[in-house]
């Protein structure tokens, strides 16, 4: 892709969402939009969270227990250290990385798919502001929803990790409730709460934009939901290296 | 009524349109022929304002909608009923949400004047047994005569419609060009319809114009179609051949007349 058509869709993005982020044309159609998308892209995303988050979880743990294993550090250092990992970047950047190929493609198709059936233009012609009927509740819904996955995310790490120390017992289970709780910091939740809420808003927004502007077929419709995923995850990268060296630097 | 003056459309350089003038009068059928790619349906997504012409003027009841503004063009829409090529029904909801949809956006109406008028629509084109249906679950003419429902459902005062038999049998296209005729009439709307199928310009066609290659080649009545002295549109009605036939059989019975 060249600059200039890297820029073009820059512009193109800027004005869609111009379109976006006005008043709904009917608050009652738009708050029904917006529970379906709690539902469709944060409630039905809770069980691959909550899995991913388990497991990535128990891993941590164990390379950490693993790697770390050193008279020089004390073993609740295991929790300590796994805590932060866990809150500052697991459960917000990689659990959105995730949620960018979810979220991100379902929106993308759904979009694309309305797009090249001629539903945007259906709604166009009635008068509807398509990009806000079709983009708003998809994107504040995620960002509402967002908290939540995360905190189910940080949960579910913390507790694959105080499995795996119960099955393999180094550390013990005591050591690693101590560690978890040892030297914590509050606002860590905050930041990555507020965090994954930004990584949210560009998941929706960047999703719509690649399923509203596609062209052609179902062929296009795929293509879009994968651009959309890569650019994505760049994105998130982008984003989580400025917004961390803002916020904690 | 609807005047299109001095219309281009052109894409990379392309001339698409070349100097469109046309009038559109209100409470008859007009119908816009042409081979595929002739330009047909460009003119349609110009003059609703979904493509924006190059140059020209399009002009409903005297309102330029290439002047207007995004919030002027959405409330000319209102006025506006489309039936898209593949219906464009929306695919997570029933046909009666698809027909409400409108109502439930624009209408002050309350819930149960919304529904009774959606139902109304429902019952005009024979689809009100299927009300509870998804768009998958109904057959490809119940998806034009929902989309048709749907297009009327807010008393428009202009109704496109964009290939409305393709992909039907004929039994069904008859259908739906019935529909659309008594539905203009009925209403007493502008109606204007893009069309290959010379079947179509002869049960409804009050007013045709053909298009070949962007340039309107021809304007006149169903009536004139078959008679009418250009040789491309001559190319384009008698490339059937049950129309080359009708028109072998007229000859014949004209010459054993005059014997």
């Amino acid at each position: 892709m060249s600059i200039i058509s890297s820029l073009e869709s820059v512009g193109e993005y800027a004005l869609l969402m111009k379109r976006v982020l006005t008043l709904p044309d009917r608050i009652s159609q738009f708050l029904k939009e917006f529970l379906k998308g709690v539902y469709t892209l944060g409630v039905n995303s809770i069980w691959i969270v909550v899995i991913i988050s388990f497991f990535i979880g128990a891993v941590i743990v164990l390379q950490i227990a693993l790697n770390i294993d050193s008279p020089m550090l004390p073993r609740f250092t295991v929790g300590v250290v796994s805590r932060e990992i866990i809150l500052l970047e697991f459960s917000s950047t990689i659990m959105c990385l995730i949620l960018s190929g979810k979220v991100g493609s379902n929106i993308a198709s759904e979009i694309g798919t309305m797009r090249i059936t001629e539903q945007v233009d259906a709604l166009e012609i009635m008068g509807v502001n398509s990009a806000n009927y079709l983009i708003l509740p998809k994107i504040s819904a995620f960002v509402a929803f967002m908290p939540v996955l995360v905190i189910f995310s940080m949960f579910m790490g913390l507790v694959g990790g105080y499995i795996i120390c119960m099955v393999l017992g180094t550390p013990s289970v005591e050591t690693y409730v101590y560690g978890i709780q040892a030297f914590f910091t509050e606002s860590f939740v905050w930041y990555s709460i507020l965090k994954s809420m930004l990584f949210g808003f560009i998941i929706a927004s960047v999703a719509a934009f690649f399923g509203y502007t596609a062209r052609g077929g179902a062929l296009e419709v795929g293509e879009a939901s994968t651009r959309s995923v890569v650019t994505n995850s760049i994105l998130i990268l982008a984003t989580d290296l400025v917004f961390t060296q803002l916020a904690m630097g | 009524m609807i005047e299109v003056r001095n219309l281009v459309k052109e894409f990379d350089g392309k001339m698409v349109l070349d100097h469109i003038d046309a009038t559109f009068q209100k409470g008859v059928v007009n119908i816009i022929i042409g081979k595929s790619g002739s330009g047909k349906t460009v003119l349609l997504k110009c003059l609703v304002g979904l493509t924006p012409p190059t140059s020209g003027r399009i002009l409903y009841e005297g309102r330029d909608l290439t002047l207007m503004r995004s919030g002027e063009v959405r409330r000319l829409r209102r006025e506006i009923g489309m039936l898209f090529q593949g219906a464009a029904l929306f695919d997570s909801r029933t046909v009666l949400e698809n027909v409400l949809f409108p109502l439930d956006m624009f209408s002050r109406k309350n819930r149960r004047e919304r529904r009774k008028r959606a139902e109304f629509c429902l019952e005009r084109v024979d689809m009100l047994h299927a009300a509870n249906l998804l768009p998958s679950e109904i057959s490809g003419g119940m998806k034009k005569r929902a989309a048709i429902a749907r297009a009327i459902v807010l008393n428009p005062k202009y109704l496109f419609c964009d290939e409305p038999n393709s992909g039907l049998d004929p039994k069904t296209s008859q259908l739906i060009d019935e529909l659309i005729s008594d539905i203009t009439i009925d209403f007493d709307i502008t109606t204007i319809v893009v069309s290959h199928d010379m079947n179509s310009v002869i049960n409804i066609g009050d007013h045709v114009i053909f298009l070949n290659e962007g340039i309107k080649e021809w304007e006149g009545s169903k009536s004139q179609v078959m008679d009418a002295d250009n040789e491309k549109l001559n190319d384009f009605v008698f490339a059937s051949d049950l129309f080359r036939k009708i028109k072998e059989a007229e000859e014949i019975i004209s010459e054993e007349e005059k014997e």
